[in-house]
């Protein structure tokens, strides 16, 4: 089993009230604010681990392959997946603002072209662009049967096909895709039970979360493989479909008002907000 | 000519509320608009959508969307906008219309502005706005191929009111899916609750980590979820505590609401979080902690014990209430 994890970096995501806007709103700022692997995308690297791992031991000839998008900086990040336990990677230069998800989606379908995985993993969405759609879109150019915002995997002794469990409005859609196949994975994908291969006994225990690095790892990792080649390599057209023309910060609320007491509390909410 | 084709979203042959946003936005671009309703015995749910406006409902009933399978609807629904010449293809930001838009672009070599929040038809070139960065900044951005999909934001498009008159109904066939082959769907577990639905409510009330247990949110919060008869929603650390189903998480990555209420019980108003409510029209907090950053986004805020304020707010919600 071979599974392909694109990853993304984005700016930290637990500071993103502390974005900037350039002034003329040319470009969102986000000087200061660390670069962080998308949220989204170690759950992905976390899944694929799961699946390809027997407990703490990872099956032989099995592999993990992290694909990612942007400046050279992003090899930082491509090594955080690595230090996880992924095995090689590939980054495909390019400015952040030369990208969106469109050509990622087509890019990266590219990449499945040569690589040629089982299973793809993305994380839902990027925590910066919030667009919700290179899985989607990766699913259709390639033909390939697709599972968005998964909350759980369940990969098929035979592992011939995957069961997913999909969150969506109103409760839970189960798939069962036959592979080679695309999830995008939800938040609660590392729950400990959420991810099932039928090889890591039912006994053995994940933590919930996506597993930190130990510092052997994070040294072993160094010695891991990036290969790195410009996105145009890819050969795809990276003319963008969609043009973004500025930016700029939302309204600010109106500071409001501590009350004293749930009688103000009250008294407030019928006679000044009018909203009881 | 420009037009736009609507995507209404039905499931179990029910209309879902979901639809009416986007034939708000259909509105607002300004575009004649026709809606094309999938699924099977979807007759009922073709009827309610004659009375708002559109040119024509286009109605694809096939065993084919019985379920939603992604791979299933996308091709008929691109098929339907290639052969009628639509220019613009909407349908609401939900889970389905996430899930489907991306891959009706493809189909249709269309560039996707998701999740947008506002449209302006300028000289018939629509320009959208859309949160990014978790709601922390606004885009502008358009569309610059010839076909364009859009996927609309529920708590930004108020639900559309019927315009009366009634469109003319046509059949249209459902295209081959072969890529539907190797996806079989196999059930849906819905979350069923008799409480108006999060993304639809006036008012929601909200609990967090600081209720302690599943117990507290039934005995503690839910009395005064009922007294305002509102939708009630969770932080995600309620929610991965496993104190309430996933899919009352309100923030980035669940649900957007933006009710005319919004009470935040025990909430410390975690980035994410706020990006799911901080849209509402009035925000009340409730929490111990009066440095929670939910206190920034709060009309009214009330440092107390939510275990000793929560059971005194529903008693005077109730009688405010009967009151009226």
């Amino acid at each position: 089993m071979k599974i392909l994890v694109s990853l993304k970096r984005t700016a930290d995501p637990d500071n993103a009230n502390k974005v900037k806007v350039a002034p003329g709103g040319a470009k969102v700022v986000t000087d200061g604010l660390e670069p962080k692997v998308n949220p989204f995308d170690e759950y992905a690297v976390e899944t694929a681990l799961r699946l390809v791992e027997n407990g703490k031991t990872r099956i032989a000839g099995d592999s993990v392959v992290v694909a990612s998008f942007g400046p050279k900086e992003a090899a930082t990040n491509i090594r955080q997946a690595l230090a996880m336990g992924a095995d090689s990677g590939l980054l495909y230069t390019t400015d952040d603002d030369s990208l969106d998800g469109d050509l990622v989606a087509r890019a990266l379908a590219k990449v499945v072209e040569a690589q040629k995985p089982d299973l793809v993993i993305l994380g839902k969405q990027a925590v910066d662009g919030d667009s919700n759609q290179v899985a989607q879109e990766l699913a259709e150019l390639l033909g390939w049967p697709s599972a968005t915002f998964a909350m759980s995997v369940d990969l098929a002794a035979d592992k011939k096909t995957v069961t997913v469990g999909r969150e969506v409005d109103g409760g839970v859609i189960k798939l069962k895709l036959t592979l080679p196949a695309v999830i995008s994975v939800d938040l609660r994908i590392v729950g400990g039970k959420a991810v099932t291969n039928n090889v890591t006994p039912a006994t053995h225990n994940y933590n919930d979360g996506p597993r930190f690095a130990p510092l052997p790892m994070i040294i072993k990792a160094k010695t891991k493989p990036i290969a790195e080649a410009p996105i145009a390599s890819l050969g795809v057209e990276t003319a963008l479909k969609v043009k973004y023309t500025g930016f700029e910060l939302p309204p600010a609320r109106k500071a409001g008002i501590k009350v004293k007491d749930v009688g103000e509390l009250v008294d407030r909410l019928r006679n000044e907000a009018k909203a009881l | 000519m420009s037009k736009t084709l609507v995507i209404a979203e039905i499931s179990g042959g029910r209309l879902k509320k979901t639809t009416h946003s986007a034939i708000t936005f259909a509105r607002e671009a300004g575009f004649p608009f026709d809606i094309l309703a999938l699924g099977k015995g979807v007759g009922a749910a073709a009827e309610e959508l004659r009375g708002f406006g559109a040119g024509a409902v286009l109605v694809a009933d096939d065993a084919l969307f019985a379920n939603f399978v992604a791979e299933a609807f996308a091709p008929t629904v691109a098929d339907v906008a290639k052969a009628g010449g639509y220019t613009v293809v909407a349908v609401t930001a939900s889970s389905f219309g996430k899930d489907l838009s991306p891959r009706v672009a493809v189909r249709l070599g269309a560039g996707l502005a998701p999740d947008v929040s506002r449209v302006a038809n300028q000289g018939g070139t629509l320009v959208y706005k859309r949160p990014i960065y978790a709601g922390n900044a606004i885009a502008t951005m358009q569309v610059s191929t010839p076909v364009q999909v859009v996927s609309v934001r529920q708590s930004e498009f108020a639900a559309a009111a019927p315009s009366g008159g009634a469109s003319a109904v046509s059949a249209v066939a459902a295209s081959a899916a072969p890529n539907a082959a190797r996806v079989q769907f196999v059930s849906f577990e819905e979350v069923k609750s008799e409480r108006p639905e999060l993304t639809e409510a006036r008012v929601v009330v909200a609990g967090g980590r600081s209720l302690k247990s599943a117990e507290n949110f039934k005995t503690v919060l839910e009395p005064l979820v009922d007294a305002f008869g509102a939708a009630l929603g969770a932080s995600r650390a309620a929610v991965d505590a496993g104190y309430v189903p996933n899919d009352l998480q309100v923030g980035q990555t669940g649900k957007v609401v933006a009710p005319g209420l919004y009470v935040a019980v025990g909430i410390s108003g975690a980035i994410q979080h706020l990006a799911g409510m901080k849209n509402s029209k009035v925000i009340v907090a409730v929490n111990k902690d009066a440095e929670a950053p939910i206190f920034q986004v709060a009309d009214y805020g009330l440092v107390a014990d939510l275990f000793k304020a929560v059971p005194e707010l529903t008693d005077a919600v109730k009688r405010a209430r009967a009151d009226r």
